[in-house]
């Protein structure tokens, strides 16, 4: 009975348009309401303590220093939680605080709430925790072997991908062992949030930021012992995510300490506590060997790649597939064999951060690429365009791709764009390496040319039916849409706007609150929301729009397929039926769970058709590196990114620059340090982040728009793909202004120096 | 907090505000946004790196998190909350400021955590530089870390916001 879909794009601000999101006014005022901006009549503030050490056993905690500190009003540690003491996204294995043990540097080892935040802190100071300190295991090499840190033991998994002739070789072979450093999320917006207990003290409300609203309230509800519906999570102001937001930090502790003290109870994390309390994204060591026929064709991959877990499971075992399944890159690789660890160690948590997986084998894949090229003397370029996948062929877990890949497409695109201009010898020092420094000296600047091509999965994979539910609402001619999808700054509440007004051709759409009183709308994250929260929203307007010709045309005695809804009219095609939406009286509403086709779970030889779709992406980088001092400047990035169909340019120019400007910092700038387990540079002093100085301009050379089948408007998401081949592209950049290999990243300036030194 | 604690004033965007029972250690962000309830200057890394704080205090662009509130006394303290009011070059009665509006424009928004400072930053730049070039740009807005947009939409605003700014009067807005 629905009627198909007649999409009017072009009218003001719908599908197809730089339509402005709806917050906007509110973020350039400042009256936006951010997590760390909400506010109770007699709330309490919260602290944690947590560990100093990555390793220990606890042997005793003296909370009565904390509790003779004026203004205090809860204390609580494991021994408060009153219902399922462990945690975890994928698997709970992580307690709510240290039990007993500590498995890492700035494990949560008791909270408080007090009538102040500096009251809270010098509390938690204040609590005497003696720790028998033992030796962290850090290395994820001798983690695979090592006596268990958990009782759950040290892997968390272990997968092998057997694809094709296991025996194969090349007539030309290259091998390569790389490593990628630790990346923080680094959103700006830190760890925060309100709970307000209900007045029967038997359920509560949380308001926080999170990228997952029903994660976080099943994980919530089942450590405090209560059933989900008295645990209500409402989305606050989402300051950035990235990943890092995907699993649960503060929130079990905040609604424990409310539910507790019986009070408003807010929290607010420092940068510390930030670079802390999140997983971050999996260091790597990853170990290759591509072959090839004499003429350019890839004959087989082999690689073995061992991620660093840290000290919980949070998503390693997805992340580990994913950097498994796309390790080969976006190529035709007729023979695989792909082993895969992801280890439980003492280092830091890692877990979700833009990309998943597929954005370490990329740093290895694009270098390996690179390398053959060069060994079979031919154009890298011309190499990847050679062995592109298309849709039709198979991944090396054996799936045929059967929806859009316009692999050659995103090549070709980017290798037409122009490069720029040699501007090396400019007088102006800040356009040079070192910039403000004012050290470079012209003669010593090499300029470097670098292109990488990388691919993921859009959506969640291996048989996890990550659907997301929608209702659409229209009365009087007002349309209300309401999800629990996490808005976190890429602009889904725009789309929710754009599908309204495209869908009834109205101008104002009212977004409802994001919160657990509707169904979930899974994570955002795995570039999924465009697609799935998009698509129930559409299939939620669509089932209502169906309703409302229905009753027209049942009131008119005319069938439905003469109806449509034309700029919030109803209308016959002959044009003697013509209601405005806002002279209908009834209320018609509905609300839909939308699901992608389903997945299957890889076999014992890592075969199966586990994933949804997948998107490619390739840069161009251009540097110019200061080979005496290390020092180098990106001059220029350029990308082109397969997207299936462009739903807002601008959204999505600032996701194609944003994810441009994040694998920028992996590539050159960003590691998290570690010394046996403890964070060295846990601040925005000494983790660094891409600058306005640091950043290039990113120029786009194409959004390939081949529309994906299934897809809302046969759009594709969008977010990742621009963080997977921006940092191989710098790094290879690199390698060509120095002639070095530069087997890791970030790559820093004593790579380069003291590898010419050598 | 029980021990010392003082009771001041503090004059933001022209108000004067009883700031009572204060913990001296409090930074002025903290007294702007936990006792005067303005919370549009951000907390995002509390050190003087990030410029989520920005605001201004007798004219000078700092960041909020590095001054303690008590340190302000009988400053002129001028926030976002109220920059739009301020902007000599927006039309009279437009809700906001001229960098405002750019950055809504230029689509240089997302998580917007940021924004604040920035736009705070931006006023300070074209106020001093009316038509900077690329570099100026780049170096004025290199202590307001943003991780979301790649910096690259908040260029575009701010060259649309320089232009209009620079548009001889009674030619109207954007």
């Amino acid at each position: 009975m629905s009627p198909e879909t007649t999409v009017v794009t072009g009218g003001k601000h719908r599908i197809g348009t730089s339509a402005p999101r709806p917050d906007g006014v509110a973020k350039v005022k400042g009256e936006f309401e951010f997590s760390s901006d909400l506010w109770a009549e007699g709330m309490l503030w919260a602290h944690i303590l947590r560990s100093p050490h990555a390793s220990a056993r606890i042997v005793s905690i003296d909370l009565s220093g904390a509790w003779k500190i004026p203004g205090v009003r809860t204390v609580l540690t494991q021994d408060d939680v009153p219902g399922r003491k462990l945690f975890g996204l994928e698997h709970p294995d992580q307690p709510v605080f240290a039990d007993g043990t500590v498995r890492y540097y700035g494990e949560a080892i008791a909270a408080v709430a007090a009538d102040h935040p500096e009251t809270a802190r010098l509390a938690c100071e204040a609590i005497d925790v003696t720790y028998e300190v033992l030796e962290p295991l850090v290395d994820p090499e001798t983690a695979i072997t090592a006596p268990p840190l958990h009782p759950d033991g040290n892997i968390f998994r272990h997968l092998i991908i057997r694809h094709g002739d296991q025996n194969i070789v090349g007539d030309v072979a290259v091998e390569g062992t790389y490593e990628v450093g630790m990346q923080d999320q680094a959103f700006l917006g830190p760890e925060s949030g309100l709970a307000i207990p209900d007045p029967d003290g038997a359920g509560l409300e949380l308001r926080v930021s999170t990228q997952w609203l029903h994660s976080d309230m099943w994980q919530t509800a089942a450590s405090l012992g209560l059933p989900g519906d008295r645990v209500r999570f409402v989305l606050s102001g989402v300051g950035g995510a990235f990943g890092g937001r995907e699993d649960v930090s503060m929130h079990i502790h905040l609604a424990l300490l409310a539910l507790r003290s019986g009070r408003p109870v807010k929290i607010v994390y420092s940068r510390l506590e930030s670079f802390l309390g999140h997983v971050h994204r999996h260091p790597a060591r990853m170990w290759y060997r591509h072959h090839a026929t004499r003429a350019g064709d890839l004959v087989r991959v082999e690689a073995r790649l061992v991620l660093d877990g840290g000290a919980y499971a949070s998503t390693s075992s997805a992340v580990l597939a994913n950097a498994a399944c796309f390790g080969t890159g976006p190529y035709k690789v007729p023979n695989a064999t792909v082993e895969g660890w992801a280890v439980r160690t003492n280092n830091p948590s890692c877990g979700a951060m833009r990309g998943f997986g597929a954005v370490q084998t990329c740093f290895g894949h694009e270098s390996q690429m690179d390398k053959l090229a060069k060994a079979l003397g031919i154009d890298p370029i011309e190499f990847r365009r050679r062995n592109a996948l298309a849709t039709g062929d198979r991944l090396i877990t054996g799936q045929k791709i059967t929806g859009a890949l316009p692999v050659r497409e995103v090549i070709d695109a980017l290798a037409a764009h122009p490069s720029p201009a040699d501007t090396r010898t400019t007088d102006d020092m800040m356009a040079r390496p070192g910039g403000a420094g004012r050290t470079a000296d012209v003669d010593h600047i090499q300029r470097g040319y670098g292109f990488a091509l990388g691919w993921k999965n859009l959506m969640f994979a291996e048989g996890f039916d990550d659907y997301s539910t929608a209702s659409c609402t229209v009365k009087g001619g007002q349309v209300s849409i309401k999800t629990a999808c996490a808005e976190v700054g890429q602009g889904f509440v725009t789309l929710v706007e754009q599908i309204g007004r495209t869908e009834f051709g109205v101008d104002d759409v009212t977004i409802e609150q994001s919160d657990t009183t509707i169904g979930s709308a899974g994570s955002t994250s795995a570039s999924r929301q465009t697609w799935m929260s998009g698509g129930a929203v559409k299939a939620a307007c669509d089932s209502v729009r169906a309703k409302i010709l229905q009753h027209v045309a049942a009131r008119h005695g005319v069938p439905i397929e003469a109806l449509e809804i034309r700029d919030a009219h109803i209308v016959s095609l002959n044009r003697e039926i013509d209601i405005t939406l806002a002279d209908i009286d009834e209320t018609f509403t509905d609300t839909i769970e939308f699901h992608h086709a389903p997945t299957v779970h890889l076999d014992d030889d890592g075969q199966g058709d586990a994933h949804v779709s997948f998107a490619v992406a390739a840069h161009r980088a251009v540097v110019d590196v200061d080979t005496g001092l290390g020092l180098l400047r990106v001059v220029e990035m350029a990308t082109s990114q397969d997207v299936g169909r462009v739903l807002n340019p601008l959204q999505a120019i600032g996701q194609l620059e944003g994810g441009a400007a994040q694998g920028l910092g992996l590539a050159v700038m960003e590691e998290i340090v570690l010394d046996k387990g403890r964070v060295r540079n846990p601040s925005f002093t000494d983790y660094l982040i891409p600058t306005a100085l640091d950043m290039p301009t990113v120029v786009i050379a194409g959004f390939i728009e081949v529309p994906e089948p299934g897809a809302p408007y046969g759009a594709k998401g969008i977010g990742e793909p621009p963080t997977i081949s921006s940092t191989p592209a710098i790094a290879a950049a690199i390698r060509n202004a120095t002639g070095l290999e530069l087997p890791r990243v970030p790559v820093r300036p004593q790579d380069i120096v003291f590898a010419k030194l050598r | 907090m029980n021990s010392e604690t003082l009771t001041y004033r503090l004059t933001v965007n022209g108000v004067d505000h009883s700031v009572e029972g204060a913990w001296l250690g409090e930074s002025l962000l903290y007294v702007l946004r936990e006792r005067l309830r303005l919370s549009g200057a951000k907390n995002a890394c509390e050190q003087g790196e990030c410029g989520s704080c920005s605001v201004m205090v007798d004219g000078a662009l700092l960041c909020s998190c590095l001054v303690l509130g008590a340190a302000a006394v009988g400053s002129d303290i001028t926030t976002v909350e109220a920059i739009a009011t301020t902007d000599p070059y927006a039309e009279s009665g437009a809700p906001l400021s001229t960098v405002q509006q750019a950055f809504i424009d230029a689509g240089a928004v997302q998580c917007g955590f940021c924004t604040p400072g920035l736009i705070m930053a931006v006023h300070d730049l074209l106020d001093r530089l009316p038509d900077p070039n690329d570099l100026e740009i780049r170096e004025a807005i290199s202590g307001n870390l943003c991780r979301c947009t790649g910096y690259g939409r908040i260029f575009e605003a701010i060259r649309i916001a320089a232009v209009v700014r620079n548009r001889p009067r009674g030619e109207g807005a954007a």
